[in-house]
């Protein structure tokens, strides 16, 4: 809190659910800039839920979420819609819309909010998808890509607009290791490149180690966050026993075989 | 007890209030963004091209062959009736009225809701599966009228130039029954020709737009409420054609009594 310039994304007090039932409450937490910050928590405690408020799909039942100090939750539809083009989000299974390219896809919001003439659009898609490693796959039509090729192409239509702000739900749902991986590299060097803050939603311990600053745990049962920290520091010396051994591989093993 | 009842009435009144609500706001949220069609990039003109093929050239043939058979069964029911008086000239009239103000119309806006509403409903049912809406969203596009629009222009387009088609059918389909009745081709047509107006036949191609209207507006409707799993989709679908029917059918019924007060 001593530099409130420093400060990406701000959550107070918020409460959040569908209808009368609430999933989550009592949420404080803020991200950084440039800081790689994951949500986690078992599945079903609301992660999801979670991060469709904070990117404004979803009106929260109380409190506020600020996006660099501009309040999501107060404002009017054209402001709203004014904060969403400053940041990008990528979609558990990509979100691209089956009836356009990839590039069209990547296209849709350079043609939507820049001036841009053709030539330069095709240039920026091109570059875009050099960095998400899908370079000369423009042509190709969604369903004729694999799920990781999905989630990398709907990154770089995440990407078009050239956001401080990124938000990634489930990066390494349904893909192989290796793969997912290679996502969590490439989220790596997008905070190395461009300083982009980034919010990651998954429960993959792999990958909140290997790409985390600081993660937040959710729990079903209090509804709330029950620890918020390095997830290295919080593995070792986190007070509530439940976190350490879910950060730990003995507790993965052991959630996994609940489910 | 009292306060039991009080609670279901309340509860009534609600639930009646959220689904009367809820399609005033989803028309409210297309409504509002009309100016955005004139901005920049507003007009989706590739998008519109596809729906004019799906719900336009594609209909034509079912269009014209079910105008066709529906205009021969009118012919052969006349028939049957005026021959018992000897009045078989006006097979003719009975024909070309009931073609060019109902059923040319009906026809095309119940092969729409086939078509077209059920399209619809599937369309934004599955982009919302695949959170391509909540993408839209976040884009700072409005969905209702980046998906609606498209269609609805399309609609507006072809529904009346199908009209014309299956009008041209349905009097084909009396043409041929007449034949077999001793009306030969040309004075059928001589007839045709005397007895309907051009004002008829307008009025009649004109209600295609307020169903055009209906159809796309519940198909889409239908969509964006789908709840958002592989059974919801279809059931979207299934309730785009059974809403869209029911609102051609009361607005067909509306605007007979408006036509009837200016005297067709
Ligand atoms: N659109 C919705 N409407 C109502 N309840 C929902 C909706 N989406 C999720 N839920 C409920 O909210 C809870 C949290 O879901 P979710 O945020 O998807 O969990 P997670 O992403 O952590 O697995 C679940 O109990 C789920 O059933
Ligand atoms: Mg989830």
């Amino acid at each position: 809190m001593t530099n409130a310039k420093n400060i990406k994304l701000e959550i107070k007090d918020l409460v959040i659910g569908y209808g009368d039932r609430i999933v989550l409450q009592d949420l404080n937490f803020h991200v950084r800039s440039g800081e790689i910050f994951c949500i986690m928590g078992g599945s079903g405690c609301g992660k999801s839920t979670l991060l469709k408020h904070i990117i404004g799909l979803f009106r929260p039942q109380s409190g506020d979420i600020l996006i660099s100090g501009q309040s999501i939750v107060n404002a009017t539809a054209e402001e709203r819609r004014l904060i969403m083009r400053h940041f990008g989000v990528t979609y558990q299974g990509g979100a691209l819309f089956g009836s356009m390219t990839v590039a069209e896809n990547i296209a849709l919001p350079l043609r939507e909010y820049t001036d841009k003439s053709r030539q330069e659009i095709e240039e920026i898609v091109n570059e875009k998808l050099e960095l998400v490693d899908l370079a000369g796959f423009g042509n190709f039509m969604p369903s004729e890509l694999s799920g990781g090729m999905c989630k990398r192409a709907g990154l770089a239509r995440a990407l078009a607009l050239n956001p401080d702000l990124l938000f990634f739900d489930e990066p390494s749902a349904g893909l192989d290791p290796i793969t997912s991986a290679g996502l969590d590299r490439l989220i790596l060097s997008l905070r190395e490149q461009f300083n982009t803050t980034i919010v990651v939603v998954t429960h993959e311990l792999d990958s909140v180690f290997a790409i985390a600053d600081r993660v937040i745990m959710l729990d079903k049962a209090s509804k709330t966050i029950v620890a918020d920290g390095s997830p290295a520091d919080l593995r070792a010396h986190s007070e509530n026993a439940w976190v350490r051994e879910f950060l730990s591989r003995d507790g993965l093993k052991r959630n996994a075989g609940e489910q | 007890m009292a306060a039991e009842n009080n609670n279901r009435i309340s509860s009534f009144f609600r639930t009646a209030g959220v689904q009367i609500a809820e399609p005033v706001v989803f028309i409210g949220k297309v409504v509002s963004q009309f100016p955005s069609l004139f901005r920049k990039r507003g007009f989706r003109r590739k998008e519109m091209l596809y729906y004019l093929d799906l719900c336009g050239a594609k209909s034509i043939p079912v269009v014209t062959l079910i105008c066709f058979l529906m205009g021969a069964v009118l012919g052969i029911q006349a028939a049957l009736q005026m021959r018992k008086v000897g009045t078989e000239i006006f097979v003719v009239d009975l024909v070309g009225f009931s073609v060019l103000k109902e059923f040319g119309p009906l026809m095309v806006a119940m092969i729409s809701t086939g078509r077209a509403a059920s399209a619809f409903a599937a369309e934004i049912g599955t982009m919302k599966v695949n959170e391509e809406i909540s993408a839209l969203e976040t884009m700072g596009i409005d969905p209702a009228a980046y998906l609606v629009y498209p269609k609805l222009l399309a609609m507006l387009i072809s529904l009346p130039l199908l009209a014309v088609f299956g009008d041209a059918a349905g009097i084909a389909g009396g043409m041929l029954v007449g034949s077999s009745l001793n009306i030969p081709f040309q004075a059928y047509w001589a007839r045709t020709i005397a007895v309907l107006d051009q004002m008829t036949f307008l009025l009649g191609v004109a209600k295609t737009l307020v169903f055009a209207t209906l159809i796309t507006l519940a198909g889409c409707y239908c969509g964006f409420r789908a709840s958002s799993d592989a059974q919801g989709v279809g059931r979207g679908a299934t309730s785009a054609v059974v809403l869209s029917i029911f609102l051609v059918v009361v607005a067909d019924a509306v605007i007979t009594l408006l036509y009837s007060f200016i005297g067709y």
